[in-house]
């Protein structure tokens, strides 16, 4: 290169008039560029990208879960407890209802056998007096009809008749112990 | 070299010129189109897709290495710049933006990279075709998506303005949209680049000539300065070179976005 070719390129060359053959290289050379990065590579890195995020929010999301069921495990427990709790209570509580119950039944029903055995002892004494006052009667009757046979000398054979007059004479003697009493 | 070869023969300090983006063809009798910004150009479109390969070719669920990097420059276009315009549409047209962004970021990275040293997109015929590539689109999805007629009504006459107003608004947003804006789209990357690179040229050439070329008690300090401030600029031209990436990307988004649905 001499000093005038140089010179002369200068003068020809205006930096703001584009070469033809720069235009025609510059755009291959960009278009080689969309082709490689824009249309082959970026397309990978979205991919790549978008997969991670969906990675990281899906982790978020799985240890989220994770957390939601620990928590609905723990609330069952606690339920589970409580219930248990109420349980015992409510046991205990109808424990001491039987307990009172039972009491209660077995005063009844020892109230019931004294009465009963009062009644009987009552009943025995009531026929033992009967059946006493019946044997009473009978030998009075005839301690009487002896009696009075001696003393009349005349002997009641006649037992039909020998039972009137006893029963008429204690008749009259209770008419008269009822009035005297 | 071939200013500075020319410096040299004059014994005097010229400053660096427009001549600094021409580049003659490789070697001798190579075609004309064979050239350094040429060949960066292709070399820049092949280290993104060997990147891009390295990174998202075999994706992992749990990124190692330069997936780790990958991943990192596409989370960043497509929060920073896809989805604050296209909203649900993002995913869709990230393959465009992912690939504009990786392109011009390393092309503009070209400029500060040792032995490289030319930011391709210093060039504007290739901001040209990202915008040119942008405003086909930014046409197409208008028509498509707002119709031929609702998509320029839309445009001129954005709603909730006094009447009178449109008369002076609807020619300009007219060429705002039609004319200026994919005007500027491709010339606010170029010129970054362009005024970048001729700074770091300048105050790399001034420490060159008064440090080496000619060395003198009164000029050493002229080249030191030139020295760190070439330093410096490296970093501020990093800066740049990223943000001017990054702002094209955004801006793509944003036309995209603006057809998509026509509501501001």
């Amino acid at each position: 290169m001499t000093l005038a070719a140089t010179l002369l390129a200068a003068e020809e060359n205006n930096p703001l008039i584009p070469h033809t053959y720069e235009l025609v290289i510059g755009g291959l050379a960009f278009l080689l560029v969309f082709v490689v990065v824009g249309k082959i590579l970026t397309p990978r890195i979205q991919k790549t990208l978008a997969e991670r995020t969906e990675a990281i929010e899906g982790g978020i999301q799985k240890a989220e879960n994770a957390q939601a069921e620990a928590q609905a495990v723990l609330q069952q427990y606690r339920d589970k407890l409580n219930e248990a709790r109420q349980e015992a209570a409510r046991l205990r509580e109808e424990a001491r209802e039987q307990g009172a119950q039972i009491k209660a039944d077995l005063r009844e029903e020892a109230q019931t056998e004294a009465r009963r055995i009062v009644e009987a002892a009552h009943a025995q004494i009531e026929a033992d007096k009967a059946q006493a006052l019946a044997q009473l009667r009978a030998e009075i009757g005839r301690l009487s009809t002896d009696l009075a046979g001696r003393i009349v000398g005349e002997s009641l054979e006649d037992e039909a008749r020998q039972r009137r007059v006893v029963d008429r004479f204690l008749e009259e003697l209770e008419g008269s112990g009822t009035a005297v009493r | 070299m071939t200013t500075l070869t020319l410096l040299a023969a004059d014994g005097e300090f010229q400053a660096p010129g427009p001549e600094i983006f021409d580049f003659p063809p490789l070697y001798a009798g190579a075609p004309v189109w064979l050239n350094k910004p040429v060949l960066l150009a292709v070399l820049g479109a092949l280290i993104v897709c060997v990147f891009a390969w390295t990174a998202f070719a075999k994706p992992k669920l749990v990124p190692r290495g330069v997936q780790n990097i990958g991943e990192y420059g596409y989370t960043f276009v497509r929060d920073q710049c896809a989805r604050p315009f296209l909203g649900k549409d993002a995913e869709r047209w990230m393959p465009l933006l992912l690939s504009i962004f990786m392109l011009i970021l390393l092309w503009n990275f070209f400029g500060v990279i040792p032995v490289l040293q030319l930011p391709v997109n210093s060039h504007i015929a290739f901001p040209i075709i990202f915008a040119v590539t942008i405003y086909v689109i930014k046409i197409y999805l208008g028509i498509k998506h707002q119709g031929g007629i609702g998509y320029f009504k839309n445009m001129m006459f954005p709603p909730g303005l006094p009447k009178a107003v449109y008369i002076l608004m609807a020619p300009l947003e007219l060429i705002s949209n039609l004319v200026l804006a994919p005007f500027t789209h491709a010339v606010r990357l170029f010129a970054n680049m362009f005024a970048g690179h001729l700074i770091l040229a300048f105050f790399a050439s001034v420490g060159f000539h008064f440090l080496f070329e000619q060395l003198t008690p009164l000029g050493a300090p002229l080249g030191l300065v030139g020295f760190v401030m070439t330093t410096l600029m490296t970093g501020f031209e990093i800066f740049i070179q990223f943000l001017q990436a990054f702002l094209f990307t955004m801006l793509a988004a944003m036309y995209i976005g603006g057809s998509l649905h026509a509501d501001h």
